[in-house]
This record gives structure tokens, sequence and C-alpha cells, in this order.
């Protein structure tokens, strides 16, 4: 018999699932020897760069291109009318409407691409970006959305003016894109009417930048002999962006590889298809060489996907104990200058209605409008899944102002209010089924963490002496891991994803996902699953991704979806291979199937003690003695399409201390408890938390893109545009509790995305919980020390007695 | 535009390069000199992921023209290591979990190397000031704190 010891040093051997194994990507990346697309070079290579609109709406009169053909180095300038004979000066996006790849005829907002230069190198393609002459003809520019449908603002799209639809459902005005409603609308009008307590509180999400350090660029490569397309690029769904290609060029997918080498950071920044991966691969097709386009910071911050964006009102109606009846929310959501944001498609305002939060809500309705403004074109979901971080932000933020007006803890309400343990899995009013949770010990556990009655009795005196402290409290639930298929395509493509793995006659083993990571570490815990599935040892599993030559299709990495599909593939797959070897180890051993049992990294023979093979002896005979009839080899792939969302949720706890006099907001603790189901590896979970939070921190205290009435983008160098550096991040707590989900093979939930999604709402509530005695029921974000110090002057708090 | 000749210190070895004056040491040091592990980040001096070592101080090579190099002594994140493995920042910033996507850690390491030898027994404190001029979107910081941490650490009983 194996003793205990024996048995925890084959499992530790393994490091495969819950333990903190460090990361195979690092060695490679701490000596510079990482491969992103700018540190691709292939012979004679090109380089591109964009002409782009000084305005935000303008009519283009001309474009003169004489001056910069003439400069020595430069191959090409193509406009619109270059790109018109192949069809390829507009694109379809991923919602349904048309963006310009190069400005035809109008421009729709500043820094829109009007012309691609290609030249020798960047020097003196840049040169020759200032030798382009157009002429523009300005026009009225929209900036407000809520003057977006008024009966005389100017027609932003002319092209799409006399369309019905731009891609999600009907228009009442050309520059309307959408009215999205979910929920039963007399339901939730009558509960508003019967109930004892109405709330309203009306809150702006400011459109920010994921902005991560490296920005967009690819590398195009036609093969003119073979008319073989490859492209490397920053993307998080290559396999999507091999079918727009396929679908825009006519080139077939079994000659376009797309390749997603390593990438500096995504958060959903990277999810997009833009018009300079566009003209890149039409100039290499045009050119006949290698086309690389890398955006500067200011081309990225201005062009390509930002988020939110939200004019949202939330309005909760309830009994006198401050138990909910009903939620009712509205929002307008500016979209820019196209549909081009980012969701599944029969999902224009993406999973807002996950709105109904970690609450028993007996009813509620949502509506949401989509416009046109002459600002950038995006909406994609930053560090979350789409747009769920609107929904939590405008349900946490509500319910505390219904606690405010009741006077009931912000603790207690939520307690109140939270779908029940027993309750799941629990169908929401607004269509949701939340698969698992337990809201109450996850806010217990933190409570008692931080002294929360200790806190509370803290701000009292600090209130008495005059002083400003506040504790935020938010208890989100997210929805990640799009999608079930029938109710998630993009493109017509169902969200499902994959996973291929093969076993080697010695047990080393290659596996390919058609996810892709960007610093979510896929090298190291996909291998991790595997192990633990077939009892072979991580350091000996090869993670490869990104490649579409090579992987099997998937839909990509975005919305936390990598754990809980791209995890239950590998988990799915890695099973199938299970079953394989057992019917050979059986064949091996002379017993029936039936006979054997699994224990760790080997079948044994029930009761007959070293009756045993372990999987690298079956992955031997896998190649050389298998039973007859069955095939030789052990491999297997799997396409996972999930059966439900997996729902992750938190209980964060924020305390601040404001200057009264600058505005200076002082984060003094953050505790945040996640509980993501089971936990792959928890070295990970912990540093996805920490950097998912430090991007909830930058969103809430700092980060907006304003833009002037003419249209000018005010924030887009990082002189402007806040990323948090050492001094400003606070110190994280992290805590966890493990509610698996129960139809998720390994029980798994997706966890990257809920510290961005809990902890935005938690900073704003914590400031505005430190004016609540004042009767402030909101405030804004950013809660920069200008704006809070707006609030606090307006109270007159800042006079010096 | 005519072209100089430059010659510095590269990694400990002498390398040469025909740069125009304008060219920046970051596109030379990647495009010409073939070491890609120094990044582009903003290209205004704000993020660092473009931190290398010049003459002993860490500089923004995105802001830093080659020709200020010439005569000069560089290094990169590819001469961090030596015969004997790893220097310590990069053993510790693999086991404290201080890297995710990768792209800020070239420059990170390259300063942290810098900040070590400027201040050997740093607090927690000293770390955030003098680490303040490299931006990381993943970590949160508080990995890579704890990493500069235990680097210094090694470093001192080394």
């Amino acid at each position: 018999m194996a003793t205990a010891e024996e048995e925890v040093s084959r499992q530790d051997a393994l490091q495969g699932i819950g333990c903190s194994r460090k990361r195979k990507e690092d060695p490679r990346f701490v000596q510079g020897k990482g491969n992103y697309v700018d540190d691709v070079k292939m012979p004679g290579m090109l380089f591109a760069d964009m002409v782009r609109s000084p305005y935000a709406h303008a009519r283009i009169k001309s474009i003169n291109k004489e001056k910069a053909l003439a400069l020595p180095g430069v191959h090409a300038v193509l406009t619109a009318d270059d790109l018109k004979p192949l069809n390829l000066h507009w694109m379809p996006t991923l919602a349904g409407d048309v963006q310009a790849v190069l400005a035809d005829e109008k421009v729709h907002m500043q820094y829109q691409e009007v012309a691609v230069v290609i030249a020798d190198d960047r020097y003196i393609a840049a040169d020759a970006v200032d030798l382009v002459e157009v002429e523009y003809e300005p026009l009225p520019v929209l900036v407000d959305p809520h003057k977006a449908l008024d009966p005389d603002a100017p027609i932003l799209r002319e092209d799409a003016q006399d369309k019905d639809t731009v891609g999600q459902g009907p228009r009442k005005h050309p520059n309307h894109i959408f009215t999205w409603e979910v929920g039963d609308e007399s339901a939730t009008d009558r509960a508003f009417e019967e109930a004892e307590v109405t709330v309203t509180q009306e809150m702006y999400y400011p459109r920010v930048h994921p902005s991560p350090l490296e920005t967009c660029g690819c590398v195009a490569s036609f093969d003119k002999v073979k008319g073989n397309l490859t492209v490397y690029i920053t993307s998080q769904a290559p396999h999507v962006v091999r079918t727009v290609v396929t679908l825009l060029s006519g080139i077939p997918e079994s000659k376009v590889r797309i390749i997603s080498p390593d990438i500096g950071g995504g958060f959903g920044n990277k999810v997009g298809i833009y018009p300079g991966y566009v003209t890149a691969i039409v100039a290499s097709i045009v050119l006949g060489r290698p086309v690389k386009w890398i955006e500067d910071r200011m081309e990225h911050l201005s062009t390509t996907a930002w988020a939110r964006d939200y004019w949202m009102t939330g309005e909760l109606a309830a009994d006198k104990d401050g138990r909910i009846k009903g939620l009712r929310v509205g929002v307008l959501a500016d979209h820019g200058a196209f549909n081009s944001h980012a969701q599944p498609t029969k999902w224009p305002a993406g999973f807002f209605s996950i709105v109904t939060g970690s609450y028993d809500i007996p009813t509620a309705y949502v509506k949401v409008d989509g416009v046109y403004t002459n600002k950038s074109p995006g909406g994609v979901a930053y560090r979350c899944s789409f747009r769920v971080t609107e929904a939590v932000y405008l349900i946490e933020r509500t319910l505390d102002v219904l606690a405010q007006k009741l006077g009931i803890d912000k603790a207690e309400i939520r307690r109140r209010n939270f779908v029940k343990p027993e309750q799941f899995p629990y169908q929401t009013a607004l269509g949701w089924e939340l698969d698992s949770g337990d809201y109450h010990t996850a806010l217990d556990k933190v409570l008692a963490a931080v002294d929360y009655p200790g806190l509370r009795k803290e701000q009292e005196e600090k209130r008495a002496k005059g002083e400003l402290m506040g504790i935020g409290l938010v208890t989100f639930t997210e929805v990640v891991g799009a999608g079930p298929s029938k109710s998630c395509d993009i493109l017509g493509v169902g969200m499902f994803d994959s996973a291929e793995i093969r076993v080697h006659p010695t047990g080393s083993v290659i596996a390919r996902m058609g996810t892709i990571t960007q610093g979510q570490g896929h090298q190291t815990t996909y291998a991790q699953i595997i192990a633990s599935e077939l009892g072979l040892s991580s350091e000996d599993i090869q993670i490869e991704e990104g490649d579409t030559d090579t992987a099997p299709y998937g839909l990509g990495t975005y919305g936390s979806r990598s754990t809980p599909v791209g995890g239950a593939a590998t988990a799915v797959a890695a099973r199938k291979i299970r079953a394989k070897a057992q019917k050979i180890a059986a064949h091996m051993m002379e017993v029936s199937e039936a006979d054997l049992e699994w224990d760790i990294d080997r079948f044994k023979v029930k009761g007959v003690p070293g009756q045993e093979k372990t999987m690298k002896e079956v992955a031997w005979a896998a190649y050389n003695n298998v039973p007859e009839g069955m095939e030789m080899g052990l491999e297997a792939v799997d396409y996972y399409d999930p059966p439900n969302f997996t729902y992750p949720f938190g209980t964060y706890l924020c305390v601040v201390d404001i200057d009264k006099y600058t505005g200076q907001v002082h984060v003094r603790r953050f505790y945040a408890l996640d509980d993501c189901g089971t936990r792959i590896n928890p070295m990970i979970i912990e540093g996805q938390i920490h950097g998912g939070l430090t991007e909830g921190f930058a969103v809430a205290m700092g980060q907006e893109m304003p833009y002037d009435e003419e249209g000018n983008l005010l924030g887009n160098t990082l002189m402007d545009y806040f990323i948090p550096t050492f001094v400003e991040t606070p110190h994280w707590e992290t805590d966890y509790t493990v509610t698996p989900s129960p139809h998720h093979p390994l029980g798994a939930k997706g966890v990257a995305e809920s510290p961005h999604v809990g902890s935005i709402p938690c900073f704003t509530a914590a400031i505005v919980d430190a004016f609540s005695h004042l009767g402030i029921t909101h405030m804004d974000m950013p809660h920069s020390s200008y704006r809070v110090w707006q609030q606090l002057h307006e109270l007159g708090l800042d006079k010096r007695t | 535009m005519a072209k100089q000749h430059i010659s510095f210190k590269l990694n400990g070895q002498q390398v040469d390069a025909l740069v125009e004056p304008r060219e920046l040491l970051v596109h030379t040091l990647r495009e010409q000199l073939s070491q890609t592990g120094t990044h582009i980040g903003c290209e205004t001096s704000h993020c660092g992921v473009c931190t290398v070592d010049l003459n002993g101080d860490s500089v923004k090579s995105c802001t830093i023209l080659a020709v200020q190099a010439n005569g000069g002594d560089v290094l990169t994140v590819e001469g961090l290591a030596d015969a004997e493995g790893l220097h310590a920042v990069q053993e510790a910033f693999i086991q404290e979990h201080g890297l995710q996507c990768g792209f800020c850690t070239p420059g990170m390491l390259v300063r942290a190397h810098r900040f070590l030898q400027e201040n050997p027994d740093p607090t927690e404190e000293e770390i955030r000031w003098g680490m303040s001029g490299n931006l990381c979107r993943c970590t949160g910081y508080q990995n890579i704190i704890k990493a500069v941490k235990s680097a210094a650490q090694k470093l001192q009983q080394a």
C-alpha cells in the first residue's frame, strides 16, 4: 500500500490544480526573449503610418499625395479611393455596422484614418505623413450624446442615413443605433407605484481606455507566389481575425495564417479589428512585401477601442425595511462614430442585464439606447465581461442610495436582499441563471476581517472631529465565460472554445487551445489542468496558443472566458484521453476496465496491491500495444460549448481618508474577497486580482477621455491619461471563499476581471460614504483630487476656521 | 540625412552603428542591433518600458538620441544574466510573480538593477518612489515590490 506520504509526493510531482506553480512564461520574459509584434522583423519589411484627421467632423475636399510620394523611400500612399476598387474602403464591425477603413469623403472623428503611407522605415513614413496635403471643409460637430437625437442634430453617418437598421434593431433617427429593452416594463412600473419607498440616481460612467503598455500593431506578409497571407497581430481573438480577413479579402482561411505572438496586455482593447490592420494587409498584398504597422500611444488612446461612456439612471422600489421590490434602469450609450463595440451579436448592451447583481429582485426593466457622436468608435469590455462593469456599478451605487435614504447600514441592506444559498441555481428577473453562490458567507468573512463595527465607530468619532473618513462596501456578482452558443455568437460563430491534447510515447504532452494569453499565464495553468487530469507532470506539458495554422478554432481570450470555456475544453479533452488510457491499461494488465481505479497518476487494479500501470507506461503502450480494434495514439480534441455562464462573486471593502483642504483621497485599506470557484493556481489568481484592483483604482480615481465642444480629444497622452504608478497604487489585501460552479467540469469560474468590476463602485462608495452624513448620495468618477475638492468646496468644508 | 558613426559598449561588447542624428536610441537597439528586449510604450518618457542603463544611470531610451550613447556604456535586459545564470532581480521577479504580460518587465528589471545599487536596502516606500518611473498595467506593483525587496536581500547576502 502506498503511504500517505508517497501519495502527497506523487501529487506534488504533478504540479497540478491548486498549486502555486511558478510561471512557465517567465524565464523568457525576464531575459528579454519575449516575441511581441513589434519584435517581428522580416526581410524587405516596410512600415505603415497614418495620416489622421485634425477635425471631428468634416468633408474631405481633396487629398494631394504628390509631395509625399516624391520623398525617397516612400512606396505608396493609399486613400479610400485606392481601396474602393477592392471594396475595402469600409469594413464590417463586430456589431453589424460598418466602419471606414480610410475616410470616404467625410471624417467622423478626430484622428480618423484618412490615408496610409508605406515607406522604407518608420522615420521616412512619419516624414511622409506630414507631406500628405488634405483639404477639409469642417462640419457641425456632435459631441453631447444627449443632443444626438434632436430633430436639428447634424447627421453624422450619411452612409447609413436611410438604413432602417445598422445591425442591432430598428432606429428612430439617423444618429440612433439601437434601442435594447429587457424585462417586464409594466410589472416593474407597478412595483414602483405600489412601493413604500423609491430612489432614483443618475450617474455617468466616463469613457475610459484600457491602454495596455503595448499598443496595437501588426506585420502583414503576403506571398504572391503561394497566395498565402501571414499576419502577426496584437489580437485577443486570432481565429476571429482570420475569419474576418477571409470574408474581406476572399483569400480562403486555409491560406490565411494569423499569429498572435506574445501580447503586451490586452484588457479588451485588442479584441477589435482596426483600420491599421486592414491597411497593412492591403498594402502587403498590393506591394508584395511585408508591412509593419505599429501605433504610437497617442494613436492608441485616440482611435482604438475604449470602454463605458454610459449615462445611466438607476431606480429602486423597496419596502421600509429596504427589501427591493423592483429595479428600473435607463441608459444612453455613446458609441462614437461607428458602432464597432465588441459584444456577442445578439447583445447590443452586452450583459448589462446582469444589473440585478447579487440580489433577489422580483421584477426589473432595462432600456438602453445607443447613439452616434463625433468621437472614436468603441464600447469594449475593459477588463470585464461585456458591459458588466457598468451594470455592477449601477446596482451597487443605487443600493447605497436606498440604504442612505432608509438609514439602513450598507452591509445590512445587502444581507437583507442577497440571493440565499438555497435559492441557487437562481433565475434573475432579467433572464440569467446564477449557477452558484454563497454571498452571506463572503460578506461576513470580510466584515469580520476588517472589524466593520470598529470602522463605523471610528468613522463616527472622526465625523465628530470634522474629519472625513469613508467606508465603501460592494458585494458584486459577475457573469463571465461567454458563452453558450444558443445565445452567444460573434459573426455567426458560436462562442465555444477548444483544446487539442497530444500525449507522446514517453509521456510528454503538447496541447493547443483556441484562446490566447496576454499575461494571464495560460502556459502555466492549462498545463496544471492537464497534469491533474492525466497524472503527468506539468513540467512535461507544453501549451501553445495563438497560431491559427496549428491551434484549433476558438473565440479567444476576453470576458474572463479562458478558464470557464477554454479550461473546460482542456479538462474534457484530457478526460477523453484518460478514458482511452483506461482501456489500454486494462488490456495491459488483462483485466476488465471496470476493475480499475484512477489514483493520481496511475490506474490500479482494485483490491490487488502492486497491480498498476502509470499514465507514462500507458502512453508508451498507446503507440505499440493497444486492444484489438482500437486505433493507436493518445490524443483528443474538445470543442466545449458551455451549458451556462459562470458567476464569480466577491465582497470588497475600502476605507478612505479625505483631506478636506486638497481633496486628496488616501486609500487606507482595501480588502478584496473573491470567489471564483475552484482555484487552479492561487499565485496567479492573486496576481490577477492585484492587477484588476489597480486598473479599477485607475478608472475610479483618474481615467477619463474628455472631448471639447469641437470634438478635440483632450486626454490622449500618458501625461493626461491616468495610469497609476507605484506611488499612488494602494496596498491590496486579498481573501477568498470557494463555491464551485456546478456545471463547469472543474468547478472553476474565472477570476481576472472580478477585481476590476468590483473595485470601481467600491472606491466611489467609499468616497461618497465619507460625505453621506452631509446628504451626498453620489459623486461621478473620476475622483481626482480636484473633483473631490469641488465637492468639499460646494459644502463649504474646505474653509479653514 | 547624413548618417553618423557611433560606437558604444552594449552589455559588455563594443558595438558600432550608422545612425541618423535624429534616431532614437531605442530604435538603434531594437532595429539595428536586434536587442528587442527593450520595448516601446509611449515615446514620451512616461511608461518606462524602454528603460536602459546608460553610463550608470537609468534612462528612457525612447527620448535619448542614439548619438548621445556614443562612447558610452549601455546595459539592457539582455545583459543582466551572466555565465552564472540569472541576475538576482530576474530570479526574484519569477519567484514573487512580479510579471504577467512581460512587456514592462525588461525596463522594470533594468531599473531595479540600478535602483538596488543606488539604494541596496530600500524600504517599501523607497522602492515605490525609486521605481515610479516605470509603469505596469498587469501586476498592481505589489509583487514587483516584493521581488525588489527579495532581490535586495539576496544581493546583500552575496
